[in-house]
């Protein structure tokens, strides 16, 4: 689908999801599923309204984990928020650290180093890879591949998390990107065991695939499941590899060539149907693509400072003004609003969250479809709840 | 993409009587925004999205800010009668003095919006609205008939800040629980003393503590 074609008159009535009244005789039936249900990846519940099997009504519920991220922010200064920026989404602390840097970077107009912005590029797809690749995971578990395909994935994902803590010495809070560059120089050694690791990921993306691609019921369970129009993905700020599924094609890398990614050849994989598959499918050609974007960033990486010279470390008062940065991390449109009073701590500190905004549309996905899918749709979203809820 | 005076100038022609500033942004980022009445903040987000060549169909970021009442020292020229001796006679003269006052600037909550077009792959258009004062008129309109996206942040600044959006489908908290009085993200906002959210508390904590536990006692005492 083009995105002229998208027609936003017949947008007025999505305001809210379609109704669907119980045809059976029965009463209906309340769950509530969550916080504890083990497919909500974390603390979230569902509030379900089922006729038998088909559900009637579905509202989310949020804030278990809810720590209010934001005011933390606004009480400590702009570099004292980077750590906190790995426990949003904790499967993907290097894109958090990317997007709040690259904000900060906006705001005050720094420069960055070319060897700092390759690394970031190495390191987001590698964080991408390994995000996709224990999303599919869990999604498999949930469908009921009970712990083989996710162990396959889990263990692609340490070989790369072993590379990050190496680099910046933790495995998942990495608190490694600086406002002008990076923490540390990553060593030759360093890049050869990437290059190591990069060499070997496509045979694992073919093995998962010859294995489950074409399976018949990870086919019947997934094909035509939560189907999400590409109109209303737009107009629901569905963002990052859900709304590609839908066949939309916006890519934040594409679109904004923040950092250097318009060096890279890379292509954006799209969905023809918007279901459950589409956005498995889609993961699974966007770790490939990953792995091209590696295989170009590893070659090209110069030599050089990964710190900007001129960057402000003590004594970090940008100028009063505002700036909205935005990445696309492995889950959507990651964004960070600041606005600064001149002072040492931002008077505002705003994390846009694509896992929330992903959620917006759950229940137009849900209505109408068993129990059972709805832990399969609710998986093929891909949230984190420490972003969710922050 | 065009610039936030040619796209005032397209609201303007659009919708009139919409009353539309331009905030300008001294950062570096150069993210200039638009400040919207609430009258015709709903026509003028229908047009933004609805304008083929704006196309602005993709709200991404909604968020709220809140400015306390401001308190401004300002130098004012005062004249005054004032009675002196001159020459040994008393007098009536007009004298001309410079005199410091307090003024209170009343603060508003303020929401912003980051929209994007996916159809022309441009923005960001920043937008933003006000309210009139922090306490007992602090209504906006919703702009979850236009853009989606707003249905859960627009629910998040109300729950945080304490906006009410008018038109909203379903405004309730979203992440503190439903019987949670207060926003905590304004920035007045005092954190209750009825728990003791230290491990091993100590001085100002447990005197914090014993002071909660005896206003509860007084309370239960009196059968409220």
């Amino acid at each position: 689908m083009s995105p002229s074609a998208i027609n936003t008159e017949k947008l007025e009535g999505w305001n809210r999801p379609p109704l669907i009244e119980p045809d059976g005789e029965g009463e209906l039936l309340e769950v509530a599923m969550g916080p504890h249900h083990p497919s909500t990846h974390g603390v979230f519940r569902m509030d379900l309204a089922l006729d038998g099997e088909r559900v009637i009504r579905l509202k989310p519920v949020f804030g278990y984990l809810h720590r209010n991220h934001e005011k933390l922010g606004e009480g400590q200064s702009y570099l004292a928020s980077m750590p906190f920026t790995d426990r949003l989404d904790y499967i993907c602390s290097l894109t958090n650290n990317w997007a709040y840097a690259l904000a900060v970077e906006k705001l005050v107009g720094q420069a960055v180093p070319e060897r700092a912005e390759y690394l970031r590029v190495i390191l987001a797809e590698l964080t991408r890879a390994q995000n996709h690749a224990s999303s599919i995971g869990f999604l498999l578990q949930e469908m009921g591949a009970s712990g083989t395909p996710l162990m396959y994935a889990f263990r692609e994902r340490e070989k790369i998390l072993d590379l990050f803590e190496s680099l910046t010495g933790s495995r998942m809070m990495c608190n490694y990107m600086r406002f002008g560059g990076c923490r540390v120089d990553a060593s030759d050694s360093w890049l050869a065991a990437t290059r190591k690791v990069v060499a070997a990921l496509p045979a694992f993306v073919d093995e998962f695939e010859r294995f489950l691609s074409g399976s018949e019921i990870v086919m019947a369970r997934c094909q035509g499941v939560g189907i999400l129009r590409p109109e209303l993905a737009v107009n629901a700020g569905v963002t990052g590899p859900m709304l590609r599924a839908s066949g939309v094609n916006y890519d934040i890398r594409k679109v904004d060539h923040y950092g250097i990614y318009d060096r890279f050849k890379f292509r954006v994989p799209l969905g023809d149907h918007g279901d459950v598959y589409d956005r498995y499918m889609v993961r699974i050609l966007e770790i490939r693509e990953s792995i091209g974007i590696l295989e170009q960033a590893l070659k090209g990486i110069p030599r050089g400072p990964v710190m900007d010279a001129k960057a402000k470390i003590r004594g970090f008062r940008p100028k009063p003004g505002e700036a909205y940065g935005r990445i696309e991390a492995p889950k959507g449109e990651l964004g960070f609003y600041l606005i600064s009073d001149g002072g040492p701590n931002p008077y505002r500190y705003r994390v846009r969250p694509p896992s929330l905004i992903n959620l917006t549309i759950l229940e137009d996905m849900c209505l109408g479809s068993n129990v059972a899918d709805v832990v399969l749709i609710f998986g093929s979203v891909d949230i984190v709840l420490g972003e969710v809820d922050r | 993409m065009k610039t936030v005076e040619e796209i005032k100038a397209a609201i303007d022609a659009a919708v009139p009587g919409a009353a539309t500033t331009i905030v300008p942004n001294p950062s570096p980022s150069g993210q200039h925004s638009l400040l919207l009445d609430r009258e015709h903040a709903v026509a003028v987000a229908k047009f933004l999205r609805d304008d083929a060549e704006l196309a602005l169909d993709f709200l991404s970021n909604l968020t709220g800010i809140d400015f306390l009442d401001k308190e401004i020292a300002e130098k004012v020229k005062v004249t005054r009668q004032v009675t002196k001796t001159v020459d040994g006679i008393e007098q009536t003269v007009e004298d001309t003095i410079e005199e410091t006052r307090k003024r209170v600037q009343p603060g508003y909550l303020e929401t912003v919006y980051h929209l994007f077009s996916v159809a022309k792959k441009h923005g960001p258009v920043v937008l933003r609205m006000r309210t009139v004062n922090r306490s007992d008129q602090v209504e906006m309109p919703s702009l979850t008939p236009i853009w989606r996206s707003a249905e859960f942040q627009e629910r998040e600044v109300f729950d945080l800040y304490g906006i009410v959006f008018k038109g909203h489908p379903d405004l309730r908290r979203l992440l503190m629980w439903d019987e949670f009085k207060d926003h905590p993200m304004r920035r007045d906002y005092v954190e209750p003393d009825d728990f003791e959210y230290e491990p091993t508390p100590h001085d100002d904590v447990l005197a914090k503590a014993a002071a909660h536990r005896a206003a509860m006692d007084a309370r239960e005492g009196t059968g409220q």
